[in-house]
């Protein structure tokens, strides 16, 4: 059996690769991508809360879906949900894991990412008269959301990946779609290639983003440079300062 | 007029503050001396209620000031300085400076930045105005947060350390700035080391020790006939 044998058959499948894609992969990486972010701030700000409850729940919650392998968690709901009378489409079941799963990942994200604003600019605010909610519109998440844009993206990258969990609940996503045709012709490697670089198309980009933000963050705040000659004219005149 | 009213202040099992009585007159120029962890800066920190007191009361211009009323009555009575500037690094120099006014005193952006503009130059950095915080030297970030807390036209301006965090060669544009302002008719607190500063601008000096006053008086009293003996220990250190 050659590995790279069948990819005149295969070309005639690329329709059918594509339709899963954007149909099932696409769509359900943007929804949970959207529901993770929302868990993820919620979350995230709910971990700095002063109440001891509330951090335990959050603990549990970000403890458990971090430190189990999500093919389990989402066997878990597949055949548990049934048992309890309840019938979810497929895509709702993945949509689901892949934001709860991110969702706890994008969590301490956010909470390091407010953690890391310093005392000093609460404190800056508050004696300038901003009330708590004001001083962390104004000034603390303006500042985390630009630090944390970089690991955030990374996080959206796996969730992309990670919508391939799809494949075990016969979701028929990308990943489905090509482990079955693999299944049944025989034919392996360029059904594979083929969803790869599928993923790839969307992941790579994503991946520059990321890096892109994290090289901008290097710089700091920074003025943009101006063109205008009388900005230009009054900052050249400042050498005395 | 700050009044605080048998102040105590504990961190844990620490008491930072011992019943600490202390009034200040408007347009008065108060300087805390004292050596570190004497309680100076928590002692300006409870004026603002950046620190709740354990117990005791703080009074602006007779209103007592509570956990619920803070930001109302700190907002518009009070402004202060801080040891590390706290500038807010995402924004310019100029939205440092209209971020409060436009936000909580709801003024138009465009009246908001010419007052912001006029003390910019006041500092000497309206050419700074489009830059952010971290082009500039530390001076020059200092100088900005005085002028973020002038632009807020509060009566009291509290200065908590302004030259501590400064290089050597900075200090002197900071105090010169602030010399300045020594005199308008604005209440000012500060604590701090510089001796010269305190003799030329103060009304009045008090000295603290493990979280009490122990000495007070004229700025030129107090230096050359300190009264305790804590207080000749300290000066005889710094001076």
């Amino acid at each position: 059996m050659n590995f790279f044998k069948g990819w005149d058959k295969v070309v005639s499948e690329i329709p059918e690769f594509l339709t899963a894609f954007l149909c099932v992969t696409v769509w359900v990486a943007i929804v949970g991508t959207l529901l993770a972010l929302t868990i993820g701030i919620v979350v995230g700000l709910m971990s700095s809360s002063k109440n001891k409850f509330i951090r335990f729940i959050v603990r549990v919650y970000v403890e458990f879906f971090q430190n189990t392998p999500i093919l389990i968690q989402i066997f878990f709901i597949y055949l548990a949900l049934p048992a309890f009378g309840v019938r979810l489409h497929e895509m709702t079941i993945a949509i689901m894991i892949v934001s709860l799963y991110h969702g706890a990942y994008i969590s301490e994200i956010v909470r390091s990412g407010v953690e890391s604003v310093p005392k000093g600019q609460y404190e800056a605010a508050e004696s300038q008269g901003f009330s708590h909610i004001q001083s962390m519109v104004y000034i603390v998440l303006p500042q985390t959301i630009r630090l944390i844009l970089p690991p955030l993206t990374s996080q959206i990258v796996a969730l992309f990946k990670n919508t391939s969990v799809l494949q075990v609940i016969a979701g028929g996503d990308l990943m489905y779609v090509a482990a079955s045709w693999a299944g049944y012709t025989g034919i392996t490697a360029p059904p594979y290639l083929i969803a790869a670089v599928l993923y790839f198309s969307i992941c790579y980009p994503l991946t520059c983003l990321s890096r892109y933000f994290e090289k901008k963050n290097e710089a700091g705040y920074v003025q943009k440079k101006s063109k205008d000659p009388a900005i230009l004219q009054l900052e050249g005149g400042a050498l005395d300062v | 007029m700050i009044q605080l009213q048998n102040i105590n202040k504990s961190f844990g099992d620490v008491q930072v503050l011992k019943d600490v009585n202390l009034q200040v007159k408007e347009g008065e120029k108060l300087v805390i001396l004292g050596p570190s962890g004497s309680g100076k800066s928590t002692t300006i920190r409870c004026m603002n209620f950046l620190e709740e007191p354990t117990s005791g009361l703080v009074g602006i211009d007779g209103e007592i000031v509570t956990k619920r009323n803070k930001n109302k009555i700190v907002g518009e009575k009070m402004s202060m300085v801080f040891q590390q500037f706290n500038l807010y690094p995402h924004k310019t120099v100029l939205e440092n400076l209209t971020l409060a006014p436009i936000k909580i005193k709801k003024i138009k952006k465009w009246d908001a930045e010419e007052k912001a503009m006029y003390f910019l130059e006041k500092v000497g950095l309206e050419h700074k105005a489009h830059a952010y915080p971290q082009e500039l030297s530390g001076g020059q970030q200092q100088r900005v947060a005085i002028a973020r807390a002038l632009v807020a036209n509060t009566k009291i301006i509290l200065f908590d350390e302004p030259t501590s965090a400064l290089d050597p060669e900075m200090v002197k544009e900071v105090l010169d700035v602030m010399v300045d302002l020594a005199k308008e008719n604005i209440t000012m607190v500060c604590v701090t080391h510089e001796m010269g500063f305190a003799r030329q601008v103060a009304d009045r000096v008090i000295f603290m020790d493990d979280g009490q006053i122990i000495e007070e008086g004229k700025p030129n009293e107090f230096f050359d006939h300190p009264q305790t003996e804590r207080a000749k220990q300290f000066l005889s250190k710094i001076m």
